[in-house]
C-alpha cells in the first residue's frame, strides 16, 4: 500500500485563483471545515495576470447601464451559445460582488465624485469595468488572499492534485495529489469538492497562460464521469506580444484600446473598419471621426470597431497578417502613443509600459506596440447547474474558467474576473449545502488511491522512455498549428491522430532525479491533463461544423442556426482516465424565457 | 573568451544538505530573459532543475533569484543586459532556507502575513463609500507589491541575522502596515503592532527599495512615514491613553476577524475619529 497523509474536510477547494478563494470564503462563512489546495504559492494564481478590470453594471460612469444591458452584451458576445441563466445571474450579482471586495479592502480607481470608476472594454455597451490601473487581477487576488488568511482557512500550497476519488456510490469523496516541495503523496477526503483550476492554455505554443494552465480540473472532471461542454470554444486574445520570441503570447490588455489605442496595419490604416460583422453594424462607428468622438460621448456616437468582441478582432488581425499587411514580426500595430499623452499612458497602463520597456525595449508612450493573437481563455468546461455550480456528478462543483456555459462561444473582456467572484461564491454556497447534507467521512477506495499513486510514480522506474518536455513541445506544436485560431476538418482529423500518438507516448515518459521539487516529474504528471483536454477540444472542434465565437472553421465559415441551438457535451462512461475514449454528442441549449428573449428582439 | 553564440549559465544546484554551482553551456537566443534559458536547461540536459515561476511577465513574483549576485526576477532580466562573454550566475535567494536548487522555503513570509490585523472598514454610509483618487493612490502604490519577497531577501536585518526573523516582519510587511494605515476606510490602528514587529530595527539603508521590481518607494513612502506615525503615537500622551482605553491595537488577523462583529460601537468611534 502506498504511503500518504490524509486530511479530512467538509469542503475542499482545488485552486486558489479568484474563484477558488471566493468559494472557500463562502464555505468557511457557513462554519464548514474548509481547505484550499493550490499548485503554486498562495497569491500567484493566474488571476494575477488579469489586467483590465471586472465588468459590473454599477452605472457609476453611465447611469444608463443596468444588468439587462450587461446580460445582453454578454449573450451577444458569446454568440448566444451561453447558458442564459448563468449570464443573467452574473449580470445581476456582479455589482454586489465588486462592492464586497471594496468592503474587504480593495482599492479601486475612483470617479470624480469618489465612486468606483469604470472603463470601456470590447463588447460592453457602456464603460463598465471596475479597475485598478491595469493590475486589477492582482488587486482581486490580494484582497481575497488577505481575507482567506484573516479567516484562518487552511491552505495547502504547491500541491498538485492528480485525481478525484469516488465513494463507490457515484459521489465524489475527495482527491489525491502530492506536495511539490517533497513529492509526498496526500489524500483529501471531502463531503464536497470544488474545482477552481482555471484554464487549459498551456497546450498551445503561444499563450498568455502560465505553466499551471494544463486543464487539471477539466480533465479530472472528465475522468470522474462528469460532463464537459463547449470544449471547442477557446478564446484567442487579439493582442498578445509577438516580439521578442521569448515573450510571444504575453498579454497586452484590451484596456489599451479601451483607453484610446487603435489597431493599424503596416500601411498605417485602421483596418478594423473593414471587419464589422452585420450583427454589430448598427452599433459600430463607420468613420474614424465618429469612433474618436465616442470615447467622450457614448450617447451621440457609436463605438470604435477596435473594441469589437475579441473573436472578431483576432480574426481580423489574422486576415491582415495573411494578406501581407503585418508587421516585421508577424503582428499588427497597436498605437496609443500618437493618441494619448505619455502621462496619461503611464497612469492608466503602468504595467503595460513596464512590460514593453523591460521585455521588448519598446516605449509605448513614443512608439506603437506589435501585437497578434494569443491563446488566452477557455470558454468550455465542466457542465454546471447555474444556481449552485454543481457538476453532473454529485459532490463535485466547478467555478471560474474550469466551468462552462457562462461565456458561450466567446467571452467579453472583464467578464472573467466578475465570473470568478459571482460563481466562486455560488460554488461555495452550493458545496456548503451539499456538505451539510452528507454525514460522516466520505468513503474512498484505497485500491483506487494506490493505483493513482503508482501511476504518478511510474515514470521514475522507466528506462528508454520519452522525455516529458519533448512530448509537451510536440503537443503544443500540434495544437498551435492544427487546432488554432482558424481550423478545418482535415487538420482536426490530423490533430486527433497526432494526439493519439502523444497519448500513447505520455504513458511511456521517463523522468530522472528525486521526488522533491522535480519539474520534469511534475510535467510528466501534467501531461495526462493536457492530453485529455486537447483531445476534447479537437473533438469538439471537429463536431461543430460552423464558425461561432472563438471557434472558426474555414470549411464552414458562417454560423449555422441549427448548430447554434446545441452544446457539444463530452464525457467518459465506463472506461475512465486519459487513455480511455471520450464520448461526444449534441444536446439542446437551455431555453431562455420569453421576457429575456425580448431583450434581443427589440433591436436594442 | 566564450563563443558568441553560446552562453554559460552557472546555476546553483543542491538541497538543504548543500550544493554547488554547475555550468550549463547553452546556445544564445536573441531577446531571451534568464528564465527562458533556465527553461531550455530543464528541457535538456537537466529536467530536474528546480525553479519556481508562473506568469513569466513580472506580475506574480514567483521567480525571484540572485543573478550575478543581485536579487532579480528571472522573467524580467534580459540576457542582453548582462555582461557579454561572462558566465551568468544564478543562485537562490539567500535569506530563505533551500528546498532545492533555485527554490527556497518562503513560508516565513506567509507566517508573518497571518499576524497582520485584518482590514476593518468604517461603517458604510448610505449610497456607498466615497474616496478621492488621490487618497486611494497612496495605498495603491503599496498594493502593487507582487510578493516576490526580494525586499525581504535583501534586508540585512534578517539576511545576515537569522535569529531576528521571529521579531522582524520585514519591508514587505512594513508597507502592508503602511497601506492599511493610509487606507481611507480602515479603522484598525496598527502603529503599536508595527513597532512590535521590528519597525524600529530598520535603519533605512533602502536596500529594499533598490531591488523592488515594482519600483515601490518602500523606504521613503512606506517605512519612514510609518516610523513617524509610530513615534507620534508612542510619545503622544493622548494617543497613549486612547490606546489603553480602546486596547485594540494588537489584534492578530484572526482575532480581528472574530471580534469584528462585537466591534460595531468602537468602529463608529474610530470612524468619527478618523473623519
Amino acid at each position: 500500500m502506498a504511503d500518504y497523509q490524509t486530511h479530512d474536510y467538509d469542503v475542499v477547494v482545488i485552486g486558489a485563483g479568484g474563484a477558488g478563494l471566493r468559494a472557500a470564503i463562502e464555505a468557511h462563512d457557513r462554519g464548514l471545515r474548509t481547505a484550499v489546495v493550490c499548485k503554486s504559492l498562495l497569491g500567484k494564481a493566474h488571476t494575477v495576470m488579469a489586467e483590465g478590470g471586472m465588468a459590473a453594471a454599477m452605472g457609476n460612469v453611465w447611469k444608463e447601464d443596468n444588468w439587462q444591458v450587461h446580460f445582453r452584451d454578454t449573450m451577444r458576445g458569446g454568440k448566444m451559445l451561453n447558458n442564459w441563466r448563468m449570464a443573467q445571474i452574473h449580470a445581476q450579482e456582479a455589482p454586489d460582488r465588486v462592492y464586497e471586495l471594496e468592503r474587504w479592502g480593495a482599492l479601486f480607481d475612483r470617479t470624480e465624485d469618489g465612486r468606483i470608476s469604470q472603463r470601456d472594454f470590447g463588447g460592453h455597451r457602456y464603460a463598465r469595468l471596475a479597475h485598478v490601473g491595469d493590475r486589477t487581477g492582482l488587486e482581486l487576488i490580494r484582497t481575497l488572499q488577505q481575507k482567506v488568511v484573516s479567516l484562518g482557512i487552511d491552505v495547502f500550497m504547491e500541491c498538485k492534485v492528480l485525481r478525484l476519488l469516488s465513494d463507490g456510490e457515484g459521489r465524489v469523496s475527495g482527491a489525491v495529489g502530492y506536495m511539490r516541495p517533497t513529492g509526498d503523496m496526500v489524500l483529501f477526503t471531502a463531503k464536497a469538492t470544488v474545482l477552481a483550476t482555471g484554464s487549459i492554455g498551456k497546450s498551445w505554443k503561444y499563450t498568455s497562460n502560465s505553466w499551471e494552465s494544463v486543464g487539471d480540473g477539466h480533465a479530472m472532471a472528465i475522468w470522474a464521469g462528469a460532463d464537459v461542454i463547449d470544449m471547442e470554444c477557446v478564446q484567442f486574445h487579439p493582442t498578445g506580444m509577438v516580439w521578442p520570441l521569448s515573450v510571444r503570447g504575453i498579454l497586452v490588455t484590451e484596456g489599451v484600446r479601451g483607453d484610446g489605442g487603435v489597431l493599424r496595419n503596416s500601411e498605417g490604416s485602421r483596418f478594423m473598419f473593414n471587419y464589422v460583422a452585420p450583427m454589430f453594424r448598427a452599433e459600430t462607428a463607420e468613420t474614424e471621426e465618429e469612433a474618436d468622438a465616442w470615447y467622450d460621448d457614448h450617447i451621440n456616437n457609436r463605438r470604435t470597431p477596435d473594441l469589437l468582441p475579441r473573436d472578431e478582432v483576432a480574426r481580423a488581425i489574422n486576415s491582415e497578417v495573411k494578406a501581407g499587411r503585418g508587421t516585421p514580426h508577424g503582428g499588427v500595430y497597436l498605437d496609443i502613443a500618437s493618441r494619448r499623452t505619455p502621462e496619461y499612458i503611464r497612469r492608466r497602463l503602468p504595467s503595460m509600459y513596464h512590460q514593453f520597456m523591460e521585455l521588448a525595449g519598446v516605449d509605448i508612450t513614443a512608439e506603437a506596440m506589435e501585437v497578434g493573437p494569443t491563446c488566452h481563455y477557455m470558454m468550455g468546461g465542466v457542465r454546471v447547474d447555474a444556481e449552485t455550480q454543481a457538476a453532473t456528478v454529485p459532490g463535485l462543483f466547478a467555478a471560474g474558467e474550469v466551468a462552462g456555459g457562462m461565456h458561450g462561444s466567446n467571452r467579453l473582456g472583464g467578464n472573467s474576473l466578475s465570473d470568478l467572484i459571482v460563481f466562486g461564491r455560488r460554488a461555495g454556497l452550493g458545496a456548503a449545502d451539499f456538505a451539510e447534507g452528507r454525514s460522516g467521512t466520505p468513503a474512498v477506495d484505497t485500491a483506487e488511491v494506490d493505483a493513482v499513486i503508482d501511476e504518478a510514480f511510474a515514470p521514475f522506474g522507466r528506462e528508454d522512455g520519452y522525455n516529458p518536455y519533448d512530448v509537451q513541445a510536440e503537443l503544443q506544436d500540434t495544437m498551435q498549428s492544427l487546432v488554432g485560431i482558424i481550423r478545418n476538418g482535415p487538420e482536426l482529423e490530423e490533430a486527433l491522430t497526432k494526439l493519439e500518438d502523444l497519448r500513447q507516448r505520455t504513458a511511456k515518459v521517463q523522468v530522472t532525479g528525486g521526488q522533491a521539487y522535480n519539474p520534469g516529474w511534475n510535467l510528466a504528471t501534467d501531461l495526462p491533463s493536457m492530453l485529455t483536454t486537447s483531445i476534447a477540444v479537437a473533438q469538439g472542434a471537429l463536431n461543430r461544423k460552423e464558425s461561432r465565437g472563438g471557434h472558426t472553421r474555414e470549411d464552414y465559415p458562417g454560423p449555422d442556426p441549427e448548430m447554434g441551438k446545441v452544446n457539444f457535451v463530452q464525457h467518459q462512461t465506463v472506461e475512465r482516465g486519459y487513455l480511455a475514449p471520450i464520448a461526444i454528442g449534441p444536446e439542446p441549449l437551455p431555453q431562455m424565457p420569453a421576457e429575456l428573449q425580448a431583450l434581443f428582439e427589440e433591436g436594442n | 573568451m566564450a563563443d558568441q553564440d553560446k552562453v554559460t549559465m552557472r546555476v546553483w544546484r543542491g538541497d538543504p544538505e548543500g550544493g554547488e554551482f554547475v555550468d550549463y553551456v547553452m546556445p544564445a537566443v536573441e531577446g531571451e530573459v534568464v528564465l527562458d534559458v533556465i527553461h531550455r536547461i530543464q528541457a535538456d540536459p537537466a529536467p530536474d532543475l528546480a525553479c519556481r515561476w508562473n506568469c513569466k511577465a513580472g506580475k506574480c513574483g514567483s521567480c525571484s533569484a540572485e543573478i550575478n549576485g543581485l536579487p532579480r526576477l528571472l522573467c524580467m532580466t534580459r540576457m542582453d543586459t548582462l555582461p557579454e562573454g561572462a558566465p551568468v550566475t544564478v543562485a537562490p535567494m539567500k535569506t530563505f532556507p533551500i528546498i532545492r536548487d533555485l527554490v527556497t522555503d518562503v513560508s516565513f513570509n506567509y507566517e508573518v502575513a497571518k499576524t497582520i490585523p485584518a482590514f476593518e472598514p468604517m461603517p458604510e454610509p448610505e449610497g456607498g463609500y466615497r474616496m478621492a483618487q488621490i487618497d486611494v493612490e497612496r495605498g495603491q502604490e503599496f498594493r502593487k507589491c507582487i510578493e516576490c519577497f526580494m525586499c525581504q531577501n535583501v534586508c540585512h536585518v534578517i539576511r545576515d541575522h537569522d535569529d531576528n526573523k521571529p521579531k522582524y516582519a520585514g519591508p514587505r510587511f512594513f508597507i502592508r502596515f503602511a497601506e492599511l494605515e493610509m487606507h481611507p476606510l480602515d479603522v484598525n490602528d496598527r502603529r503599536e503592532l508595527a513597532h512590535d514587529k521590528g519597525l524600529g530595527m530598520c535603519n533605512i539603508t533602502k536596500c529594499c527599495t533598490e531591488v523592488c521590481p515594482e519600483h515601490i518607494k518602500i523606504t521613503d513612502n512606506g517605512i519612514i512615514p510609518m516610523k513617524e506615525r509610530v513615534v507620534d503615537a508612542r510619545y503622544d500622551p493622548v494617543a497613549w491613553l486612547g490606546r489603553k482605553i480602546l486596547g485594540r491595537s494588537k489584534k492578530t488577523a484572526v482575532e480581528a476577524e472574530e471580534s469584528s462583529a462585537s466591534l460595531e460601537a468602537e468602529e463608529v468611534e474610530g470612524a468619527s475619529a478618523a473623519g
